[in-house]
């Protein structure tokens, strides 16, 4: 199976992951050391000492995780679901088992009668291993990052 | 039918907020809420933002007084300058971008007049010839762009009030200015500076809903239950992993592990003009490497005793009514914008303590990018409260919103109310701020 095949199918199960709810699996496709980064600013490099939208490592994901299935999580309780579409994947590099993806992203959101549109760019730093590909680094550049969040982001994009 | 829901302000105004309670259409009714923006938010002292968002001349950041597109500048003398974001000729905002440099003067996009950073008409194309003889020229007021009729900075912070009258900003803020002394005071240097950029979160509520969530203590073990709960149990796992949780763990944590009946033990205390504190103390003096090195640069720059004196402080949050919630420990701050009698926009802003080491930077940063960015944590579950209670109140189910709790109970201490021990739940804080509301509102 060719590389870009590859990526492609990782990017669209981590998609789908996301919109089936499966927040473990989705955590678990993260090496142990990933980050899950949304920065607040476009031009910021790194993740680490900047204001951000997500900036959270696994410990942090369990967290939101928990946090969502607990039962008294109230913004919750409403309707709520979400539609990722991953398109445009571009491999950046790929040098000794560590591969540089760039795609685009469009996620509709439904929450109680409301639908909410967020689209941007993705890139995924992967490494390979035994068990298939692990996400050192996601980082989301949304395109409405920095417009005014009409209600909040609960959950990653 | 109709007829009868249309309120007349003038008569009733008075009847809408009794020292337990207060009627609903205070939050749902739109001629209200433009009473509101006149008599309390275009009048009152409204915090535009820190001097340090406009370093350099020309320097803007544009922010909402009321219902006044006004634009905060840093003039060639230094001096921040907070002006109606309008030219006189046409009416054309001046500034469209949130941000930004206006370079040595602004110039209107759409006929080409410019005014220096204090408003001052600088040129018109073809003044002469376009303008000789007619009303308008240099000399006339009305070609100037209009300037917030007073403004003031305290240690950094800028104010402007749309009133020439009313008292000074520091009389304004009372004990109140605590929120920016504390936070300053922390930094070695006594000064902070801003974090690029702010966090802006729309709220589907009433701007006062907001506010009076900010220092109710019965709330969060209730409504952030799920958030404590989680970082709870992560936090266990990492101390069982390592040995030592990130501090950003236990302010989430403390949600679920001060249960309701512990968060009577705070203390609000009240001020004139609807400013509140709530006291509690957030465990931000832990002994290690970072704290006591931080401890160590307070301890050069102010000596021993002030350096606990100012970690000393006892403060959780800070409320200056009607649009600014301070979180000075933790040097952050949430400037309230109401955009209409059910939408309010929050602005959240960062701090960093000049001269401070990194670390204690890093720890305050952890806390806002985890409770206010926009995909916090903590106030999810708030604004789903906000948009639930706007809609409640929305309906004829019932006339009045209640904030007995502890009523009667409170300490009247000069202009200060305290409440007793063990009330820390009291919604004092609510009372203290509706009474500010009702006196503002009746103010011709």
């Amino acid at each position: 199976m060719d590389l870009q095949h590859e990526v492609e199918q990782f990017l669209y199960r981590q998609s789908e992951l996301l919109d089936t709810k499966q927040w473990q699996a989705w955590i678990a496709l993260f090496a142990d050391d990933g980050v899950y980064w949304m920065p607040a600013d476009p031009a910021h490099t790194h993740w680490d000492g900047v204001p951000s939208i997500f900036a959270e490592d696994k410990n942090l994901m369990n967290v939101r995780m928990k946090r969502v299935l607990h039962p008294d999580a109230w913004s919750q309780r409403p309707l709520w679901g979400t539609n990722h579409v991953v398109s445009n994947i571009i491999i950046e590099s790929y040098d000794s088992g560590e591969i540089v993806v760039r795609s685009r992203f469009h996620m509709m959101e439904l929450r109680r009668d409301d639908v909410r549109h967020f689209a941007g760019a993705y890139r995924h730093l992967l490494k390979k291993t035994a068990d298939g590909y692990r996400i050192k680094l996601q980082r989301v550049d949304m395109t409405n990052a920095q417009a005014a969040y009409d209600y909040v982001l609960q959950v990653w994009v | 039918m109709l007829q009868e829901r249309v309120p007349d302000l003038s008569r009733r105004l008075s009847e809408f907020v009794e020292p337990d309670r207060v009627r609903r259409e205070v939050y749902t009714d739109p001629a209200i809420f433009e009473l509101e923006m006149q008599r309390i938010h275009e009048r009152v002292w409204i915090y535009c933002g820190h001097e340090s968002q406009v370093p350099k001349t020309g320097d803007y950041y544009a922010v909402q007084i009321g219902r006044q597109p006004m634009v905060m500048v840093r003039g060639a003398d230094g001096k921040v300058n907070v002006l109606y974001n309008r030219c006189p000729h046409r009416g054309n905002m001046m500034v469209g971008d949130r941000h930004g440099s206006s370079g040595e003067f602004f110039r209107c996009s759409y006929h080409a007049w410019t005014f220096h950073h204090d408003g001052r008409l600088r040129s018109i194309p073809m003044m002469e010839s376009g303008y000789a003889g007619t009303r308008y020229g240099k000399d006339n007021p009305d070609c100037s762009m209009k300037h917030a009729a007073r403004v003031e900075n305290y240690r950094g912070f800028v104010f402007a009030s749309l009133s020439p009258e009313g008292p000074s900003l520091v009389d304004f803020l009372g004990k109140a200015i605590v929120a920016f002394d504390d936070m300053c005071d922390r930094a070695p240097q006594g000064e902070v500076e801003i974090v690029p950029n702010c966090f802006r979160v729309i709220q589907k509520s009433n701007w006062k809903i907001f506010l009076e969530n900010q220092l109710d203590a019965l709330h969060p073990s209730v409504t952030h239950q799920s958030t404590g709960r989680a970082a709870h149990e992560v936090e266990k796992d990492i101390e069982k992993k390592t040995g030592h949780a990130p501090l950003s763990y236990h302010m989430l944590s403390a949600f679920a592990t001060v249960t309701i009946d512990k968060w009577d033990n705070f203390q609000t205390l009240n001020y004139p003009h609807g400013h509140c504190i709530l006291t509690g103390y957030m465990g931000l003096r832990p002994k290690d490497p970072d704290t006591l090195a931080y401890e160590k640069t307070l301890v050069d720059a102010y000596g021993q005793k002030r350096m606990e004196e100012i970690l000393g402080v006892n403060i959780h949050h800070v409320l200056i009514y009607p649009g600014l919630s301070v979180q000075s420990p933790l040097q952050q701050l949430r400037a309230v914008r109401p955009l209409g009698v059910d939408r309010t926009l929050t602005e959240i802003w960062h701090f960093r303590l000049k001269g401070a080491p990194e670390a204690i930077y890093r720890r305050s940063l952890a806390y806002y990018n985890l409770v206010n960015s926009p995909a916090t944590l903590v106030n999810a579950d708030d604004l789903e409260n906000f948009w639930k209670c706007h809609q409640g109140l929305s309906s004829e189910g019932g006339d009045w919103v209640s904030f007995a709790r502890h009523f009667g109970r409170d300490l009247q201490k000069g202009e200060v109310v305290e409440t007793a021990a063990n009330c820390g739940t009291s919604e004092a804080p609510m009372r203290n701020q509706m009474k500010a509301w009702a006196r503002y509102m009746a103010a011709q």
